[in-house]
């Protein structure tokens, strides 16, 4: 395993990361063996800053993510570190990590129709977090919430406190989840994939309501998402994942006008134009490798349309291409 | 140039994504589930009038349970003694009406033993699972291996028989099968997303388990209450049988029907009356029970829902 050096991959600013993740390895005993499906990513979150993770199902994003909150079921082995505000809390112990989910590191899900839970009212949720965690008391953390939910866009939020979740659209359902993952005021929101489950109209609110949010609460959001489209309108930088390892990593213009790998170039690539006629979509063709048996050269050389024979039997490292602008290829590619 | 390949072929609208989760039962509509069930309201009237019966006890009895008249032994039904009267002059009506009150008490408190240990068994089990589940759920096999009575026999062997200790013996017995259905929904439950979502706010485990779990897997464990409490009754009418169970004088059905017993051949009333009781009593929390499946169901009920409730 060459794990790319810690340095190379911080981006360039001069304040201390709020959230750094260094060589995070993930792995999850499978029948056919170990499976390492995360292998030594390194991640800086700045503080106010959107950092966007892109990659296919199963690149390791959202694991990755929930590796840092330390949600992975017990038999997920986590290696590497994770510092929040510079102090190490992988592995820390699970009294740390209570204090760190939602205080210090926030977490909205995917789906907001299986997020809240059913049989409780949305006050109640929303207020949980203040009344356990903040130690509010009733009446203060009602009124919270309810500043919680104006604040998130929803009309009438008094009133609304006292609905269940299925009384409540879609959108309305991940407002209230971004509301809940904001009601402690955390650093580093960390939001997976919230706008998947939503259709155009209702995913361009919660885009905006999130950098709304965002300009005004100066948290800093980690935004993983598998649409590159959405990604540009709101990130300041883009990671690029692909089986379990980070493929390229640049600022968003950066990455948009000047792809380095030819991954990121095939995800462009398989972006649809508006008002540009094609008879199919570009695809990637073929599938990520088996994380249990990866090619041994470039994990992505099976699928490359540009592969070498140095691809085959090298694996790159992770280097820098231009400022703040890493990529995981061998070859030079002209822009 | 394929133009074959250009044009999706027209074909019906794919099927919308997965429908959100049936919305919860409120109370109201089990209730109503329960009423438009026309089993459930018979259950629900037998049940009304033995919990008036148990209320009232004495008071509602035409006699004195205890009170023995020699003279009059062994008397078929008549308008004065309605069912009749015992090989000690005793009136089986007033016998079966105060019988009822301890048999609906010790039931209750039996699956109330129960129900606590078994659910919070079931809960810590599912919730923490690896060993934690290993240890607690093979005791509860091995408890779920002897027969029930045979159980409660033995437990009454070590303990002795009487009232309180029936009742211990039977909620024992009882207990593997709420700790059972507990874990299964437990199994299922954690794995929701909202339970991650709570976890990622740093809820702790006992606010997590009794908020979040607990509420969702109530509908089965509230049905296997109802079926429980008929089979607790049952168990009780058969240790009172044997003698383990309530002690003479207090009347019982399962000791009336033991005493009964001797006298089938002259005094069918002794017997037939309190085993109509066991019967009618657990028929109605049987069909209470089913009802209370059907209604809590959601697969069941999300044929009903998409017809009314889509807001």
């Amino acid at each position: 395993m060459t794990a790319p050096s810690a340095a190379s991959a911080t981006a360039p600013s001069s304040s201390a990361p709020v959230l750094s993740v260094r060589d995070l390895r993930v792995s999850f005993s499978s029948r056919r063996g170990r499976a390492p499906v995360v292998t030594g990513v390194d991640l800086d979150v700045h503080a106010g800053e959107t950092l966007a993770i892109v990659g296919e199902s199963g690149s390791g994003k959202s694991v990755s993510m929930l590796a840092v909150l330390g949600l992975l079921p017990s038999h997920a082995v986590v290696e590497g570190s994770v510092e929040v505000d510079g102090e190490q809390v992988l592995g820390a112990g699970p009294e740390r990590m209570r204090a760190l989910r939602g205080r210090e590191v926030g977490m909205v899900f995917q789906d907001p129709m299986t997020s809240l839970n059913p049989v409780l009212t949305i006050g109640r949720q929303v207020t949980e977090g203040l009344e356990e965690r903040l130690g509010l008391s009733r009446r203060a953390a009602r009124d919270r919430a309810a500043e919680l939910l104006a604040l998130v866009g929803i009309r009438d939020p008094q009133a609304r406190l006292d609905n269940y979740p299925h009384q409540f659209s879609g959108g309305m359902r991940q407002r209230v989840m971004i509301a809940i993952g904001l009601s402690l005021d955390p650093a580093v929101l960390i939001a997976d994939e919230p706008t998947t489950a939503l259709d155009v109209t209702t995913q361009a609110q919660i885009l905006d309501l999130v950098q709304d949010l965002q300009d005004r609460l100066g948290t800093a959001v980690v935004w993983v998402s598998h649409d590159l489209g959405v990604v540009a309108g709101i990130a300041d930088r883009v990671v690029v994942m692909y089986s379990g390892e980070i493929v390229e990593q640049a600022p968003v213009d950066a990455l948009y006008a000047t792809p380095q790998h030819p991954y990121t170039r095939g995800l462009l690539g398989a972006l649809p134009v508006l008002g540009e006629r094609r008879a199919e979509l570009a695809t990637i063709a073929g599938l990520p490798p088996d994380p249990v048996a990866r090619p041994s050269g470039c994990w992505f050389a099976p699928r490359c349309p540009i592969r070498a024979q140095a691809c085959v039997t090298a694996h790159p490292p992770l280097r820098e291409v231009g400022p703040g602008h890493l990529a995981r290829t061998l070859c030079e590619v002209a822009p | 140039m394929t133009a074959s390949s250009a044009t999706t072929p027209p074909g019906p609208d794919s099927p919308e994504p997965a429908p959100p989760p049936a919305p919860r039962s409120t109370s109201r509509e089990v209730a109503r589930a329960l009423v438009s069930h026309k089993l459930a309201v018979f259950g629900l009237v037998v049940l009304g009038l033995l919990v008036v019966a148990a209320v009232l006890g004495r008071t509602a009895a035409p006699y004195d349970p205890n009170a023995v008249d020699v003279l009059g032994r062994l008397q078929p039904p008549s308008l004065e003694h309605p069912f009749g009267t015992d090989d000690l002059g005793r009136d089986v009506l007033s016998r079966v009406l105060v019988a009822a009150r301890l048999s609906l008490v010790v039931g209750a408190i039996a699956v109330g033993i129960a129900l606590t240990v078994g659910v919070t068994l079931g809960l810590v089990a599912g919730y923490y699972g690896r060993w934690v589940d290993d240890v607690i759920m093979r005791v509860m096999d091995v408890l779920f291996a002897f027969p029930a009575i045979l159980l409660a026999i033995a437990i009454l062997a070590v303990l002795g028989p009487g009232v309180t200790n029936a009742m211990i013996a039977i909620g024992i017995v009882y207990t593997p099968i709420f700790a059972r259905v507990t874990r299964a929904s437990v199994l299922s439950v954690r794995e929701e997303v909202y339970v991650r979502a709570a976890r990622s706010l740093g809820v702790g485990d006992l606010r997590l388990l009794r908020l979040h779990i607990l509420p969702n897997v109530m509908a089965p464990i509230i049905v296997q209450t109802s079926l429980s409490l008929a089979f607790a009754i049952l168990s009780e009418a058969a240790l009172s049988f044997l003698g383990l169970g309530i002690q003479p004088p207090d009347p019982s059905w399962g000791r009336m029907l033991f005493e009964g017993r001797g006298f089938v051949q002259q005094a069918w009333w002794m017997g037939v009356f309190p085993g109509v009781a066991i019967f009618v009593t657990v028929l109605s929390f049987n069909v209470i029970g089913d009802a209370l499946r059907d209604a809590l169901d959601p697969r069941q009920r999300s044929a009903i829902e998409a017809r009314g409730a889509s807001r």
